[in-house]
């Protein structure tokens, strides 16, 4: 599996993601420049945490614009795998490639710490080496991580099993406990806790590679 | 011309910020608060005399990039 990893100023777990791609998952990457109009050969796009453009106006808000951002778009348009971690999870939502918005954290605190993720559903590209109902423990480090939609589109996303994860212990305020959901057509993903940071055991934890591994499965299955 | 736009966070969103800042006007014995709520302004200078086309431009602008309309209204004066 072609990975592409997306670089905007500001970011800052682009290198997390690259190191756990290539070097503990042996796949081949590259990094995606913001600039760069094309993908090309790349099967799997991840857009990764930090600060991109300083957070100016709100998350997300200027990275959505640029032209990495538009050939993404296509991309997701043309069923090509999106993950968006943190970040990059408040990009796609500007991007109106998934619904709803992350806003600020309920107690006002960047929050740094290690978290219990239930996985609500194995069938997606993202989940499907997990069981539904089993406990990832992955950290997040967000201020602005709470996520909000109208009921009507969480009861859309209920009904059409589209939250791929929950807090076990909401820590942020998110609406129906949401850490990670996925598009109608189940190829972008986004989720605020960092698979990244939890793919090696030396680290603290290797759960994270269970989304890795999923995203392995679904492109040998395809 | 100059475009100054309101942007605030919707009823039905939680904010945060507009709750601690009334909890510090209180603690502060500021009395008769009911409520407090933070939102963002912008300032917007213009080229063009004709109110109505600038209104119509930065109300796109206010769509696309300048307020969430997930999250966010806005409101726009051109004067």
């Amino acid at each position: 599996m072609k990975f592409g990893v997306l670089q905007f100023p500001g970011s800052n777990c682009d290198q997390d993601a690259y190191h756990v791609l290539g070097q503990v998952l042996g796949q081949p990457v590259r990094y995606i420049w913001h600039k760069e109009h094309t993908l090309g050969d790349v099967e799997c796009v991840v857009v990764p945490g930090g600060f991109s453009y300083g957070d100016y106006l709100r998350t997300g808000a200027i990275a959505r614009f640029s032209p990495a951002m538009k050939a993404v778009a296509a991309h997701a348009r043309a069923g090509g795998l999106v993950i968006g971690i943190c970040n990059g999870f408040q990009i796609l939502c500007e991007a109106h490639l998934l619904p709803g918005a992350l806003i600020r954290n309920r107690g006002l605190q960047f929050i740094c710490d290690w978290v219990r993720l239930r996985v609500e559903t194995a069938d997606s590209p993202f989940t499907n080496r997990c069981r539904p109902g089993q406990i990832l423990r992955i950290p997040i480090a967000h201020g602005e991580g709470c996520y909000f939609a109208e009921p009507a589109v969480i009861r859309q996303l209920e009904r059409t099993d589209r939250i791929l994860l929950r807090y076990v212990d909401n820590p942020n305020g998110s609406v129906a406990d949401i850490a990670g959901i996925c598009n109608e057509t189940r190829n972008v993903f986004g989720l605020m806790p960092h698979p990244e940071r939890a793919s090696e055991t030396i680290l603290g934890g290797d759960d994270g590679r269970r989304i890795w591994e999923s995203i392995l499965h679904a492109s040998a299955h395809a | 011309m100059k475009a100054k736009i309101i942007v605030m966070p919707k009823r039905a969103v939680l904010d945060p910020q507009g709750k601690t800042v009334k909890h510090a006007l209180e603690s502060m014995s500021f009395t008769g608060i009911k409520d407090v709520r933070v939102g963002k302004f912008i300032e917007v200078e213009l080229t063009g005399r004709n109110k109505a086309a600038l209104k119509k431009k930065m109300d796109a602008a206010c769509h696309k990039l300048l307020s969430n309309p997930v999250i966010e209204d806005y409101e726009i004066t051109i004067r």
